[in-house]
């Protein structure tokens, strides 16, 4: 039998990667969990996570992370930080290729990921980290007093737009549709907060400024009216693109890129498995994504219970 | 092997990083940023590897108010490359290792 350095390979260090590598170590496995920075994922830029079990008083999106690794961490996992750049799953044997070493694996579960999703208006990346941001813990701060634009109306623009009110003294919500797609309970909230004023049917059509953001131009969906607004920075949350670039074509995805499963979490290639944000499903949640990943790591340690017998 | 990283504030911004005789990188960070503390780790990592060529070190955004403005820091994490007193590279979010190493052989 050739050389496989470890039985399962994890991408990813959110809390579907955390997960699989939970139960991948408590299953025995020789596991290797990577990841590009340091454990985390989105959930690091989420300040109050109220809908993930077992947390009654809420807790924050680091805190919940510092748990999750703690815990992998008493059951040894291997956690090691590289940047995946490609995938060969030519062979049965798969090939993990980091951007500077190549790791081999009978299985690898697939839990990259997704990343916010840019609108693609002139301004946007000019003034990325100059007012435009989407991250509201790590920016917030910065815009004490302020006024602010957000964008989006889902469960990650509301609450986090909600978060903005602590430091800015207005927040502009802009969004596309006459009413939001949010929970009922952030939208309640939202909508009794006076400092968040709703922008309906209107989208961003671009950011302006000298050295930081300094106006944004909206324009309402049904009567075209364009309008300039002054902000001191812009928000954005239009929901999320897959982290899946280094994917060969094999693993089939939707139209959207993301991730085909089976009820079992295995892809159409065998070995290969997914979990979270980067699935094709229909809502990402903490809940979904461990939920996923710990049934991808039980059809993976199956799988590699297998492979090893036919071996 | 991970390094220490040299805290720097609005007063020893000028003397340790503006007059330094080597490239400089400050980290600008706050300890309410999680993608911070997801990158410090990185930034160890690096120190230990690059630490003789480049000297790293750490702002915190919190405590200085002078400094980040200087700047237009309006986003953290932000890593700033600064060269003879200029900067000559800015990365913003947590990013892996391997693009702050491209940054950091730029300015070496």
């Amino acid at each position: 039998m050739k050389d496989v350095k470890y039985d399962l390979v994890i991408i990813g260090g959110g809390p579907a990667g955390l997960t699989a590598g939970l139960y991948a170590a408590r299953g025995r496995l020789h596991t290797l969990l990577v990841e590009k920075v340091s454990p985390g994922g989105q959930v690091l830029i989420t300040d109050w996570i109220e809908n993930y079990p077992g947390y009654p008083e809420g807790i924050s999106g680091p805190d919940l992370i510092d748990k999750m690794t703690e815990q992998v961490k008493r059951f040894d996992l291997k956690i090691e930080s590289g940047e995946v750049v490609s995938l060969d799953v030519t062979d049965s044997i798969k090939k993990i290729v980091l951007s500077d070493r190549t790791i081999t694996a009978h299985a690898v579960i697939i839990a990259s990921g997704a990343t916010p999703k840019k609108l693609g208006v002139p301004g946007e990346d000019i003034f990325f980290g100059r007012g435009v941001s989407s991250c509201a813990t790590c920016d917030g701060p910065f815009f004490k007093d302020g006024v602010l634009a957000a964008v989006g109306g889902g469960d990650t623009a509301v609450q986090e737009s909600l978060y903005l009110t602590k430091f800015a003294k207005k927040v502009y919500l802009i969004h596309r549709r006459d009413q939001l797609r949010a929970e009922a309970i952030l939208q309640e909230r939202a909508l009794a907060n006076d400092k968040i004023e709703i922008l309906w049917d209107t989208v961003l059509s671009r950011i302006d400024g000298l050295s930081n953001v300094e106006e944004i131009t909206v324009e309402h969906v049904k009567t075209g009216e364009k309008t300039a607004i002054s902000v001191d920075g812009c928000f954005i949350w239009v929901g999320i693109q897959p982290i899946t670039d280094f994917l060969p074509d094999t693993v089939a995805v939707d139209s959207y890129g993301f991730i085909e499963a089976n009820a079992d979490m295995s892809t159409s290639v065998p070995g290969i498995f997914v979990a979270g944000d980067a699935r094709n499903t229909p809502l990402r949640q903490i809940a979904t994504a461990v939920g996923d990943a710990a049934i991808a790591a039980f059809s993976a340690e199956n799988y590699i219970e297998t492979v090893k017998n036919e071996a | 092997m991970a390094a220490e990283i040299l805290e720097v504030d609005d007063s020893s911004f000028e003397s340790e990083v503006l007059k330094a005789d080597q490239p400089v990188m400050v980290d600008f960070w706050a300890p309410w940023c999680g993608p911070c503390k997801a990158l410090s780790p990185v930034i160890e990592e690096l120190a230990g590897t690059f630490g003789d060529k480049v000297k790293f070190t750490k702002c915190n955004v919190d405590d200085n108010p002078v400094t980040p403005g200087n700047f237009g820091i309006r986003s953290i994490p932000t890593l700033i490359f600064f060269k003879d007193g200029e900067v000559a590279e800015q990365i913003v979010g947590a990013v892996a290792k391997s693009k702050l190493e491209d940054a950091i052989n730029k300015v070496l």
